[in-house]
């Protein structure tokens, strides 16, 4: 961002940090948190394209400021809202209900929300561990060693909402890539746009051919109720499932991916998986709030309002620190120990507020079923690169790791 | 004597009231909240707590 030849030669640490950090472990908090902490619940930084932006790192103050949309906007479209990344800028364009006020936001998410409750999502059960049943069947028949990022962690959630949308599989290739270049951290803005663009055009084009000749999925039940009804339109329709195919896969993939290495790290839990389902529960919101997949959650203020004491002004925007959030120690005593036996169900990994992740109990589902069935059937998994050698993704992008080398099986010889 | 009551039109439909304590929430056709009971029964007032702590809409009050 600066300019190198105006930098002095003696530098002092810069006053305010720069967001996003890098993690330095799979498991460790972005590595700027600590030093945010300890300048209180709320601190300034500089994001990627040199606009201060206030940061709230305390969990209480966190809670407040997505609780209250009447003061902190979510208008993705509007240019006070803070983009931390050049794909934020593409998204701007994008019109859906997670950068959407109320009413809009109001009105879009509606049309979901029977879809997703927990008695919904329940009785999809089965049919999520059919799914992982039979990708984990093909992981075993292609020998005793994969990456499980490719070969399991992307397409559980990938099939999954495919199955739940009435999108064919077939075309998973396609969007799976096209995903990876709006949600990664490196994407340029060109770059998120374009793909963007293309998983839209191939959304509108399905949902006229479905309008035509109706399937069973949520997007053709969507074109019953509303798209024939004239309350949508197509291509509001297409950018809606355009939410739901992209916040579908990635961010189960990445929890998926990085739960089973923190399972692998931790074999006294991982003797717990297999018992009962509410302790499969418990370590699966322990690992949410452990690994804060989604982190920095966006906002900027609609009016001048205090948090923490502090006058933000209009126009304002304000950064959501989630990771810190749940590692907030007043809230969760040691924060940084994955606890097993702690109650985690205050962490907001899922955020929290009207924007709170409408697909989490469906993310919950699958991440208890992904989890338990692997170890089940593959009890000797291990990891097949040191833990220093696993790749983590890019710090502008959702936590994750690129790959994840494990076997299975008698050791050989070498 | 604890009391329930809950806020249909703030609700977001995330059903974290359902997961925590399924004895005094549903959730209705359109996925938003119901309250089962009005009123707490003792050894639920835990759940009803965490509930209205955990709702991301705030539409659940316990007053006691």
């Amino acid at each position: 961002m600066s300019d190198q030849s105006t930098v002095p030669v003696i530098t002092e640490p810069p006053d305010v940090p720069e967001f996003p950090t890098a993690r330095s472990c799979p498991f460790a908090e972005p590595a700027g948190y600590p030093a945010l902490r300890t300048r209180g619940p709320l601190a300034q930084v500089t994001l990627y394209n040199g606009r201060r932006a206030w940061i709230v790192t305390g969990y209480d103050e966190g809670r407040r400021v997505l609780a209250d949309h009447g003061s902190f906007s979510s208008v993705r479209a509007d240019p006070r809202f803070p983009a931390t990344a050049p794909r934020f800028e593409a998204a701007r364009a994008v019109r859906n209900f997670i950068g959407m006020d109320p009413p809009e936001h109001t009105t879009q998410r509606r049309m979901l929300t029977a879809s997703f409750t927990v008695r919904r999502i329940n009785a999809f059960r089965p049919r999520i561990q059919q799914i992982v049943d039979e990708l984990l069947d093909g992981v075993r028949s292609r020998g005793t060693s994969a990456d499980l990022v490719p070969g399991f962690a992307l397409p559980v959630p990938s099939t999954v909402i495919c199955d739940l949308l009435g999108v064919p599989y077939d075309d998973h290739a396609f969007f799976e890539s096209q995903a990876r270049r709006i949600v990664h951290g490196d994407s340029s803005q060109e770059d998120s746009a374009d793909a963007f663009t293309r998983i839209r055009i191939y959304l509108e084009e399905l949902i006229q051919a479905k309008r035509a000749n109706r399937g069973e999925g949520l997007l053709d039940e969507l074109i019953t109720l509303y798209v024939d009804q004239g309350e949508l339109d197509t291509l509001t329709l297409a950018e809606i499932s355009l939410l739901l195919l992209v916040a579908g896969h990635e961010t189960t993939a990445n929890a998926i991916a990085l739960g089973i290495l923190t399972l692998l790290e931790r074999p006294d839990v991982l003797a717990r998986v297999d018992t009962d389902l509410s302790v499969v529960a418990n370590i699966v919101d322990e690992l949410l709030r452990h690994l804060s997949i989604a982190d920095g959650a966006a906002r900027f203020a609609t009016r001048d309002v205090e948090v923490a004491g502090q006058a933000i002004r209009e126009g304002d925007g304000i950064i959501v620190a989630i990771a810190a959030m749940n590692r907030d120690a007043a809230i969760f005593g040691e924060p940084d120990t994955f606890d097993p036996h702690r109650s985690a169900r205050r962490h907001v990994a899922f955020g929290y507020g009207i924007h709170q992740c409408l697909g989490q109990n469906l993310a919950r589902a699958e991440l208890e079923i992904a989890l338990t069935t692997l170890f089940r059937r593959i009890p000797d998994l291990r990891l097949a690169v040191d833990l220093g050698d696993v790749q983590l993704r890019h710090p502008a992008g959702l936590h994750g790791v690129v790959s994840l080398p494990v076997s299975w099986g008698t050791r050989s010889a070498s | 004597m604890a009391h329930l009551t809950v806020d249909e039109s703030c609700c977001v439909g995330a059903g974290r009231c359902v997961s925590v304590a399924p004895e005094l929430f549903d959730q209705n056709e359109d996925g938003l909240v119901v309250a089962i009971r009005a009123v707490v029964p003792a050894g639920e007032l835990p759940a009803a707590h965490e509930a209205a702590d955990l709702c991301p809409a705030r539409a659940i009050t316990v007053t006691d």
